[in-house]
């Protein structure tokens, strides 16, 4: 079943189109992988499924529902979960309090629950040692793993990663690869912007290269990754 | 140019240097590598006074480092392009890029040199730096660092966040950089590429160099031995 689909979405900042009529359908318990040079329009595209930014044309639906009005905590709310590349916890709460919130507003659950959830989502995230610490005091690399433990506080269907595995070493990244793989198989769908290409390919079931707000390439990871377009655009390898 | 010795830092009480001795002659490029957490990052803070130095010797061209405060290392001649770009939000490229002149150091690096070395940033000069992409950012943060005209420049996961394409085109600058023997300390999570840049590896395990050796030299199984301790 078609979980989410853009169709002909575009997004300008004055004179600049970030956004260019692009349209991508994500089935249920599927991984999209996305790739593009900086600057491509890719964390604009995860703004306006999250709502942090409203379309200028085009439609977004999400388990059938056209959400292009809806404010970011509605969307949440429906089953859209996001990290941001730059980590944004609340700053002067625990780890935990972040979780609890998280799970409080996002799923909207009892106290009690979330709770429970916050517990849960530390252990499957290995935060449990940081749970009483200040969220503004984490290490680089603790806040992003926080960003994706408080979008999984969040209970979503829908989970957007905005560069998770960036500063992660081989290790650690094959880690965080393979705590993505068990969220997968409980039926979260994903969609993950990633410039860390190995761990991107070991768990994208398809992939779409974005270049100036477009629609460069999209199809099997292998496939994409062997276009001479992307390999000069992305990779940066005259062929 | 910097000798280090014994180093050990802490945050409050918790110990993150364990005594490193670390030196950099002029003209090299050394790429520091290691697991998050190793230290690496921290290792940069006492070089650039963010972090006091708990016990040992840091000295740069003959001077002690330990006891002077962020602005007199800078004026002294060393700069660092931090993790995360820390560009200044509210400012345009061109007015990030002209705080680096805070240092009053006298050299070659201007506003022209830095808009010949990335080009794109001419265009850009009258734009907020937030506007700009990521790899525009990071070249802003090396532009600022170099606008000190420093005489060691320090740079800290400069490919972090970027596409493979942004990471060829600043690596590629690099050698411009080098061209008058200011002396470059890279830290680098990706280590094919570091080794490719650097003419020597320095690798950091828990607070401590657990291998140091020529970049040309050193095999795969070192580094991985190195760097995990299995």
């Amino acid at each position: 079943m078609t979980l989410l689909t853009l169709k002909n979405v575009s997004k300008s900042f004055g004179a600049l189109k970030v956004t260019d009529g692009v349209s991508l359908s994500v089935t249920e318990g599927e991984v999209l992988g996305i790739l593009g040079p900086n600057g491509a329009g890719k964390t604009t595209l995860f703004n306006l499924i999250s709502g942090d930014l409203n379309v200028d044309a085009g439609e977004i639906t999400f388990d059938g529902l056209l959400i292009n009005n809806s404010p970011p905590f509605q969307r949440c709310r429906n089953g859209i979960g996001r990290s941001y590349q730059v980590p944004q916890p609340f700053g002067g709460m625990s780890v935990f309090e972040n979780l609890v919130t998280a799970a409080c507003f996002g799923a909207q659950v009892s106290e009690k629950a979330a709770w429970q959830i916050a517990w849960d989502v530390l252990e499957q995230t290995g935060l449990q040692k940081f749970a009483n610490q200040a969220a503004g005091g984490l290490t680089l690399l603790n806040r992003k793993r926080l960003e994706l433990a408080r979008a999984l506080a969040t209970q979503p269907r829908l989970l957007l990663l905005d560069e998770i595995a960036g500063g992660l070493t081989e290790h650690e990244a094959q880690e965080l690869v393979e705590e993505l793989k068990r969220i997968k198989s409980s039926g979260i769908t994903m969609i993950w912007i990633e410039h860390v290409v190995h761990a991107l390919l070991s768990l994208a079931d398809r992939l779409l290269v974005i270049n100036f707000g477009r629609t460069l390439c999209e199809g099997q990871p292998d496939a994409v990754m062997q276009d001479a377009e992307v390999k000069r655009v992305y990779m940066g390898l005259e062929v | 140019m910097l000798r280090a010795q014994c180093i050990t830092a802490a945050y409050g009480d918790a110990q993150a240097l364990f005594g490193i001795d670390f030196s950099i002659n002029a003209g090299e490029i050394v790429a520091l590598i290691g697991a998050n957490g190793a230290g690496k990052s921290t290792f940069l803070k006492t070089l650039t006074g963010l972090l006091p130095v708990r016990s040992g010797e840091l000295e740069f061209e003959g001077q002690s480092l330990r006891h002077l405060d962020a602005g007199d290392i800078v004026k002294l001649g060393i700069a660092m392009v931090p993790e995360g770009r820390r560009l200044f939000p509210s400012l345009t490229v061109e007015e990030n890029l002209l705080m680096g002149t805070l240092s009053g150091r006298k050299g070659s690096w201007d506003l022209s040199r830095v808009f010949t070395l990335f080009p794109i940033l001419q265009e850009k000069r009258s734009m907020p730096s937030t506007s700009l992409s990521g790899g525009q950012q990071q070249m802003v943060a090396i532009g600022r660092a170099l606008m000190s005209n420093p005489r060691l420049l320090l740079c800290d996961e400069i490919s972090l966040g970027l596409a493979p394409v942004v990471i060829r085109e600043i690596y590629a600058a690099l050698p411009a950089i080098m061209e008058e023997g200011m002396s470059l300390l890279i830290v680098e999570q990706d280590v094919q590429l570091a080794m490719q840049a650097s003419s020597r590896v320095v690798c950091l395990q828990e607070g401590l160099v657990s291998l140091e050796g020529k970049s040309s030299e050193l095999s795969r199984d070192q580094i991985s031995k190195a760097y995990f301790g299995i």
